[in-house]
């Protein structure tokens, strides 16, 4: 059997709304480092590949495309970068995967960004670009407009994407650029070489001259390549447009289906845009699906801890992924059931933190390995290795230029 | 007796890092900044410090290559090093031409939260189109506009920082509250930013981080006066430090600050030895490897605005005249009065019986002390009890081990003279650097310590 890839999506207290209003919950520290290690280490104990950490640039909302004024949820959260970097020393062999924002960031910062994670955490930093097409994050910088979205099309994942169609193409040429930021010093720039007093070779670092539609970088970066080369792009995406972003530029892509016949479906759209998308074939993508789970040991526990969190709440919680609840075994079925589509992995959201992240690491890993579908030790020490991706030759090495940097 | 302040920082780019020295390590690795920020906090150093550059240097065209070149982000690896130390502060360079307000804003209170209060901020503006290349919106910015960016920039960061009033992050299940009702609400409206809506971090135990500023001309120390925690002087010897200490600290008072509120930390390096003439052959061997013959004459060329390339680096200083536009990009130091860095250098060198490498190494080389450790201690101690300065910033010339000797070697004689910490007697950045609480900009915040109460105490 193909062993499932695992990998845990953190966000505040988890995913549910009424989360941090449990009594395990830790609402008040989630600004903390301390919490985070503690989320983390625990996912490392459980072996799991990587987790991602959520961002927005604007405080969170219920709403897609609006902000909201509620004060019962939570509301605050620290930069997923700088917040990532810091749990690379406490931890050894897990993947580090932050959102970023790609609509207002600087795809410069965002290049030397990820990549000194990758340099902090020795080969095992990844990166989810995220376009944002709030009116309200562009109000907090200022300079440009984006499109306002109705009520109407948040509905429809496909309408959403035409309407934000331009934002992805934007997005497709800032993974291009950090791409070839990262690529713009070959693994031997640095010669030290003391009798010519040259501590680069500066024949292998390269300006990148970008020039797209919608802006120009020159490059090269300020940061030696990072040590995995390239670090693992991740992309979520939902709809037909996403889906050529993460065809065209990621190394995984992160879909959400309803039930196995919809990852079928989804998969199916996926492959046709990566045909489209004119990219080798031999560029292994590798295919996740989200989930946001609520585990318990007992049967039905779950589904009954969910109607009690959505009565706080005040509301029946629906995700743009599906929500799962029921035991460890329960979902190891589903997931191996869900596996057979297609899927190399998942990317699963605890409902509720802690509690639910210690039912992966303690409940679903021990049933799938059971199931040998999951791994006994970490087999890698980066993340490209954890996720079976080979670390990319240089663009400029493949090409065999040694010539000049202009 | 005045404490002296003592900061570290791991250079490079500049040519006083010496890395063909076979201790020499790794620039990029996170072990190097890791190793060189526990010694530096073994030494109850105030903060460690990482400068920035957002373009690589070019020389006639093509990327610098003599120098150290090559770091990673300072935000990133300060974050990182949060969980590797407990006390010492951690501060970067960030530049506020290629950066907006909200974005810095929110990574800065982020690493004041990861590290518990021990963040700090160099604000740095550029003029620079050459390092706009690198950017969305390039290099849009007058020259003249750079202070009143700068300044505004700061101005609506504070405004960010102060949008969570205290008690707005409540995290409070019993109610059902976990925000006060409009909790990061802002709006600023100005020349350079015009911004509002919701600021997604609340912020960090410090409230405001360290603010850190480094300019040296008039605009620049009065952006200090009005708005800095820290001024990184560059004025290495006594006289010259008590004349900008003077000025500067003079200038607080139209602010409403008082002499506590700014410290002066000039950027020194030091070469130690177990006496006087080992010492200062150590100093000139130091300088040696700092400039190289290739990198005497590439300094030369970047002065001179040409190539130079048929010139002996031990033989006399050139007799042709400098040209305007000059052969390197991303140097700072010749922007201005290329023609007259060229008279002062053939002044000096004509004065001194100096050669190209000669001269060049007296130029670049920055303020020093060289002695034993108790000669380097008792230099360094005149220089703060006599107000040229509050402390110093360390540049070692080796990278991770360079601040060892430092740290082993002359802190404990500061300890014994009762000039430096034994152990940190208080938690943030602002604690070790004896600053106040952070000053609100927004009218009446309550817990927040304004400074004209302060003063009316």
């Amino acid at each position: 059997m193909t062993r499932l890839h695992l990998a845990v999506a953190l966000d505040g207290t988890g995913w549910h709304p009424a989360s941090w209003r449990e009594p395990g919950a830790r609402p008040a520290e989630i600004l903390t480092a301390r919490y985070w290690a503690d989320l983390v280490t625990e996912a490392e104990r459980g072996l799991l590949d990587f987790v991602t950490f959520e961002d927005t640039l604007g405080l969170q909302t219920s709403a897609f495309h609006l902000p909201d004024d509620r004060t019962d949820h939570v509301r605050g959260r620290l930069d997923a970068v700088l917040l990532a970097a810091a749990l690379a020393p406490l931890t050894s062999h897990i993947g580090l995967v932050p959102t970023t924002n790609v609509t207002h960031t600087e795809p410069f910062h965002l290049a030397v960004g990820i990549a000194s994670l990758d340099h902090a955490s020795r080969g095992r930093a990844g990166w989810r670009p995220q376009i944002t097409s709030r009116a309200a994050d562009a109000a907090h910088f200022g300079r440009r407009t984006t499109p306002q979205l109705t009520p109407e099309d948040v509905l429809d994942s496909e309408l959403i994407a035409a309407r934000l169609r331009e934002l992805f193409g934007e997005a497709g040429e800032v993974v291009e650029v950090v791409r070839r930021l990262w690529d713009s010093w070959e693994d031997d720039a640095e010669i030290r070489d003391a009798p010519t007093g040259r501590f680069i070779d500066r024949d292998k670092v390269h300006h990148i001259d970008f020039e797209g539609r919608h802006f120009r970088v020159r490059g090269p970066s300020i940061t030696p390549r990072p040590p995995q080369g390239q670090p693992v792009v991740a992309v979520l995406a939902h709809a037909s447009t996403p889906y050529e972003l993460a065809a065209a530029g990621a190394d995984v892509v992160i879909i959400t289906p309803q039930s196995r016949a919809d990852a079928v479906t989804r998969l199916g759209g996926f492959g046709r845009a990566r045909q489209r998308s004119g990219r080798p074939a031999g560029e292994r993508i590798k295919a996740f699906a989200d989930l946001v789970v609520l585990l318990d040991a007992e049967p039905g526990r779950a589904a009954e801890r969910k109607r009690r969190l959505d009565e706080v709440d005040g509301s029946v919680f629906g995700s743009d992924a599906a929500v799962f609840t029921g035991t460890p075994g329960e979902l190891a079925d589903l997931l191996l059931e869900w596996q057979e589509a297609g899927l190399d992995g998942f990317r699963l959201r605890p409902g509720v933190l802690p509690h639910d992240l210690a039912a992966i690491t303690g409940g679903l890993v021990p049933e799938l390995r059971r199931r040998r579908a999951f791994r006994t030790a970490y087999e890698a020490d980066t993340l490209r290795g954890l996720l079976g991706l080979p670390r990319p030759a240089n663009r400029h090495t493949r090409a065999g230029s040694t010539g000049p940097a202009r | 007796m005045k404490q002296i302040h003592l900061a570290a920082q791991l250079p490079g780019v500049q040519n006083t890092v010496i890395w063909s020295d076979p201790r020499a390590g790794s620039q990029i690795a996170f072990d190097s900044f890791a190793r060189l920020a526990r010694t530096a906090e073994r030494g109850r150093f105030d903060f460690f410090f990482l400068s920035e550059g957002l373009r690589l240097r070019e020389h006639k065209g093509r990327v610098h290559d003599l120098d150290v070149v090559g770091r990673p982000e300072s935000l990133t690896v300060l974050s990182a090093l949060s969980a590797v130390t407990t006390h010492l502060g951690l501060a970067a360079t960030v530049n506020s031409t290629f950066n907006e307000p909200y974005e810095v804003a929110r990574r800065l209170a982020t690493l004041d939260h990861l590290s518990r209060g021990r963040a700090g901020w160099n604000v740095v503006t550029s003029h620079d189109a050459f390092t706009g290349e690198n950017f969305r919106r390039g290099g849009f910015l007058d020259e003249a506009d750079r202070y009143t960016r700068a300044a505004e920039f700061l101005q609506a960061t504070r405004v960010l920082w102060d949008s969570w009033r205290p008690g707005d992050f409540r995290a409070d299940a019993a109610s059902g509250e976990f925000i006060g009702a409009g909790a990061g609400g802002f709006e600023h409206r100005g020349r350079h930013f015009d911004i509002s809506g919701r600021f997604s971090t609340p912020p960090g135990p410090q409230g405001h981080p360290v603010i850190i500023q480094a300019g040296d001309s008039a605009e620049g120390r009065e952006f200090a006066a009005s708005d800095a925690d820290v001024v990184f002087s560059r004025h290495g010897d006594l006289a010259g430090g008590r004349a900008f200490y003077r000025d500067v600290k003079r200038r607080l008072a139209r602010y409403g600050r008082t002499h506590e509120d700014l410290k002066i930390i000039p950027s020194v390096s030091y070469v130690l030895g177990d006496t006087a003439a080992e010492a200062a052959e150590h100093a000139a061997e130091t300088a040696r490897a700092q400039v190289g013959p290739q990198t005497a004459l590439m300094l030369l060329e970047a002065a001179w605005g040409r190539d130079l390339s048929g010139y002996d680096p031990d033989g006399p200083l050139p007799d042709v005249d400098p040209l305007p536009d000059g052969v390197t990009e991303g140097h700072t130091q010749f922007r201005k009065g290329r023609e007259e860095t060229v008279r002062r250098w053939r002044r000096i060198a004509q004065a001194r019986g100096l050669s190209i490498r000669g001269l060049v190494t007296e130029v670049t080389a920055r303020p020093t002390f060289v002695g034993t450790p108790r000669q380097v201690a008792d230099a360094m101690n005149e220089f703060v009890q006599t107000d040229a300065a509050d402390g110093f910033i360390l540049a070692p010339h080796l990278v991770p081990d360079g601040l060892d000797d430092l740290v082993d070697q002359v802190v404990p004689l500061l300890q014994e003279m009762g000039v430096h910490r034994t152990e940190y007697t208080g938690g943030t950045l602002r604690d070790h650097l004896g600053l106040r609480p952070h000053r609100s900009t927004a009218a009446g915040h309550d817990g927040t310590a304004g400074r004209t109460e302060k003063e009316a105490s």
